[in-house]
């Protein structure tokens, strides 16, 4: 369809060198996590703080930044604090089980 | 009564005989493999349970109330329990009959398999007695109703609201043939038998019937064509029957004997999960029942359509419907089958495998909040409750206005009791949760665990083994100290409806208990739907895939319920539905500690 105008795509250089695939990929299956807008509500509420330091937020971080997180996704218990306090509606518990299937 | 046809055969039984053989090898072959799915020690169980007399009693007994009479429809509702027993049973009591005709009149035919179906074509009445009179007005009753069932199973199909469904399934292709074979079964066989009846002779519907007919096709010429019409409706159905929902005919006769017998699923396809699968006849009641229905763009998530989609082989929308189900379980409380949705989607989620497992082997949950000294009661909040403090507040204020001695086990924190993760499908992370919990909970010494909420309770009955250590939801402890006056409770004017927690009620069975304890403080209303009834918050964990504002539709639905008791609020007894609740609805949401704890005088 013609709208008699376009967009161009974003001409932006990434210089980073490191490999946020995982992140990438957990977006395209749970494009949720983009509007995370880091609140921290999340971590206040994580059962697994003290166990790993797990915190939603954290995760979404690191994983752009092509940091490991397999330790602290090995102590999320899916229950489902942080999906309740996520001011942003974000379904957290399907993306730990996203981040879980996916991860390689 | 004598043979009208000395070979005793003629070439229209013929389709009849094929749909019978395929559809008795079909079901032998597809029984004996749902036995050999089982695990070794299930198929023992099986096999013994089949030999042990009280459970061929219970096997007897349930089959017959439930795949002929259908006692759990009648009581659901009269017109929907007519409509299925007038079938089953009316079909049921015309073999019978014709095997008494057979063995009455012509016992030389009995090892002729067609012979009872057929008898009224292959016989000649040459005299009438009493005997003949009775038993073939028996079989025109009994055809009546049969006849009057097919009528209102076509009128359902019209208007389903008159059996107190809103919507019913959509049928595929295979199910409408089935459907249509079995309405055309028994018309034709008033038909063949009608046209018979100057012969063979018959009752109050065969030889009116007859005597019209005579009237304008007076030729016995259309005898043979109406008898073959009738053995071909007859094969069409049963060839259609292992592949459409009419497989639930065989399926559930087995289905009852392997429950009796205490096998669980384990499975998401194999064995008992199949059975269940089979036996499902796509009735529809798991439709209306369902509380996401309340958003038409679930109206294919429900049970019957999980069924519908493993019987395919449909493996997205199998691992979709799965996901979204909130396990609520109302679904089951409804089904008169007994099709274990909840668990069969559990089955389902656990058949994944991810590539990080959690691991909660190397926690050490001793010294985490626990004193040295012991104490009476130790109160588990769990994660719900901490979240929630005025309910967990409202706990430990009547806990020390009546003098109980206890320790809070996990007031800095702890592990989830397992469920969340149990009913995502992670059985193994969820046993080492419990593990780690049955640790902390018998290293405190107490001899009563308090939980405040269901879903820790549930998970503490059903999957915990705390010897020595009684397990107890506050609706029943705080009552309890009522009652033994320590606890003194000033009752309020304010109406409460109550809620019914998923957990709580259909989970546990426990729906008489917080009722109780609530209306030592404050008058009771109930909902239209409640108890095994009550539609879910919509808050549960049990989905996966639910979204936030997906939810939406489903508090508002089952707010909707809650309002129409009319009470000034709304009180529940678990942390979640309390916060889920209280997001949308228009009056007070409490949970029941804090009301009590409101109208407790300190002592
Ligand atoms: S579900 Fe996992 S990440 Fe969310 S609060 Fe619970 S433990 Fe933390
Ligand atoms: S609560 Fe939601 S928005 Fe806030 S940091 Fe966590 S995931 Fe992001
Ligand atoms: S699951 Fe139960 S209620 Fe639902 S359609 Fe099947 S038999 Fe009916
Ligand atoms: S368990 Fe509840 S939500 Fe799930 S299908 Fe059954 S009725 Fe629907
Ligand atoms: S919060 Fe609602 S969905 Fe969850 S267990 Fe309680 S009643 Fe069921």
């Amino acid at each position: 369809m013609d709208f008699g105008f376009g967009i161009n795509r974003s001409s932006t250089i990434d210089l980073t060198k490191t490999d946020n695939g995982l992140f990438r990929r957990v977006c395209s299956e749970e494009p949720g996590a983009r509007t995370c807008m880091a609140c921290g509500s999340c971590s206040a509420t994580c059962m697994a703080s003290d166990l790993s330091g797990m915190s939603i937020r954290k995760v979404l971080l690191a994983m752009q930044r092509g940091q490991d997180i397999r330790h602290m996704l090995s102590k999320c218990m899916l229950c489902g604090k942080c999906t309740m306090v996520c001011p942003r509606g974000i379904n957290t518990r399907r993306l730990v089980l996203t981040i879980c299937r996916l991860y390689d | 009564m004598i043979d009208r046809i000395a070979s005793g055969f003629n070439p229209f039984v013929i389709p009849f005989l094929a749909g019978m053989a395929f559809v008795l090898g079909y079901c032998l072959i597809s029984m004996i493999r749902i036995v050999l799915q089982l695990s070794h020690a299930d198929r023992k169980k099986f096999l013994i349970s089949l030999v042990t007399p009280g459970v061929i009693w219970r096997n007897c007994r349930d089959i017959f109330c439930d795949c002929l009479l259908h006692v759990k429809l009648w009581k659901r509702n009269r017109l929907l329990g007519y409509m299925h027993s007038s079938i089953a049973l009316g079909w049921f009591i015309l073999i019978v009959l014709g095997h008494i005709e057979v063995l009455l009149f012509v016992p030389g035919r009995i090892n002729l398999f067609y012979y009872p179906i057929f008898f009224n074509f292959f016989v000649a009445e040459n005299e009438s007695t009493v005997q003949g009179k009775v038993l073939f007005f028996l079989m025109d009753f009994f055809l009546l109703v049969v006849l009057s069932g097919i009528f209102l199973a076509m009128l359902k199909r019209l208007r389903s609201r008159l059996f107190g469904m809103r919507r019913t399934t959509r049928h595929s292709l295979t199910n409408q043939v089935g459907l249509y074979a079995l309405w055309a079964i028994f018309p034709l066989r008033l038909l063949a038998e009608s046209f018979t009846a100057h012969i063979s002779g018959g009752s109050f519907l065969t030889v009116p019937a007859n005597w019209v007919f005579r009237q304008f096709l007076g030729n016995d010429l259309n005898m043979l064509p109406t008898w073959w019409a009738y053995s071909i409706a007859l094969c069409v159905f049963m060839v259609v029957l292992p592949f459409s929902r009419y497989m639930h005919i065989p399926a559930e006769m087995m289905l009852i004997p392997m429950r009796n017998a205490g096998i669980r699923i384990t499975s998401a396809r194999r064995g008992l999960a199949r059975l269940e699968v089979l036996s499902c006849p796509n009735c529809g009641i798991c439709i209306d029942a369902c509380p996401m229905s309340a958003d038409r763009a679930n109206l294919k998530d429900c049970t019957v359509y999980l069924t519908r989609q493993i019987r395919r082989g449909n493996e997205k929308r199998i691992d979709e419907i799965s996901d979204k189900c909130l396990l609520c379980g109302k679904c089951q409380e409804l089904c008169q089958v007994g099709v274990e949705g909840p668990k069969l989607r559990v089955a389902q989620r656990a058949s994944r495998k991810y590539p990080i497992s959690p691991d909660f082997s190397d926690i050490d949950v001793k010294g985490s909040g626990i004193s040295a000294e012991k104490h009476e009661v130790a109160y588990y909040s769990g994660c719900m409750t901490r979240l929630t403090p005025s309910i967990s507040r409202s706990v430990e204020s009547l806990l020390r206005k009546a003098g109980v001695d206890y320790t809070w086990i996990d007031r800095d924190g702890g592990l989830c009791c397992g469920r969340p993760m149990l009913i995502a499908g992670r059985t193994e992370e969820a046993r080492e949760m419990a593990a780690r919990n049955m640790e902390l909970i018998i290293s405190s010494g107490a001899g009563t665990l308090l939980v405040s909420c269901p879903i820790c309770y549930r998970m503490f009955t059903e999957e915990y083994t705390l010897p020595g250590i009684r397990v107890v939801h506050y609706a029943e402890f705080f009552d309890e100290l009522i009652r033994q006056k320590r606890l003194t409770v000033e009752k309020s004017d304010v109406c409460y409806v109550y809620h019914d927690p998923c957990e709580l009620g259909r989970g546990c069975g426990m729906y008489d208990g917080p009722r109780r304890l609530l209306s030592h403080a404050a008058f009771l209303a109930e909902a239209d739907r409640t108890r095994g009834e009550s539609v879910c918050c919509g808050g549960s964990l049990g989905s996966i895939s639910l979204d936030f504002e997906h939810r939406k539709s489903i508090t508002m639905s089952s707010l909707e319920n809650l309002y129409s008791s009319r009470a000034d609020a709304i009180a529940t007894a678990c942390p979640l539905c309390r916060s889920t609740l209280a997001r949308y609805s228009d009056r007070p949401v409490r949970d029941i500690a804090e009301v009590i704890d409101n109208q407790t005088k300190e002592s």
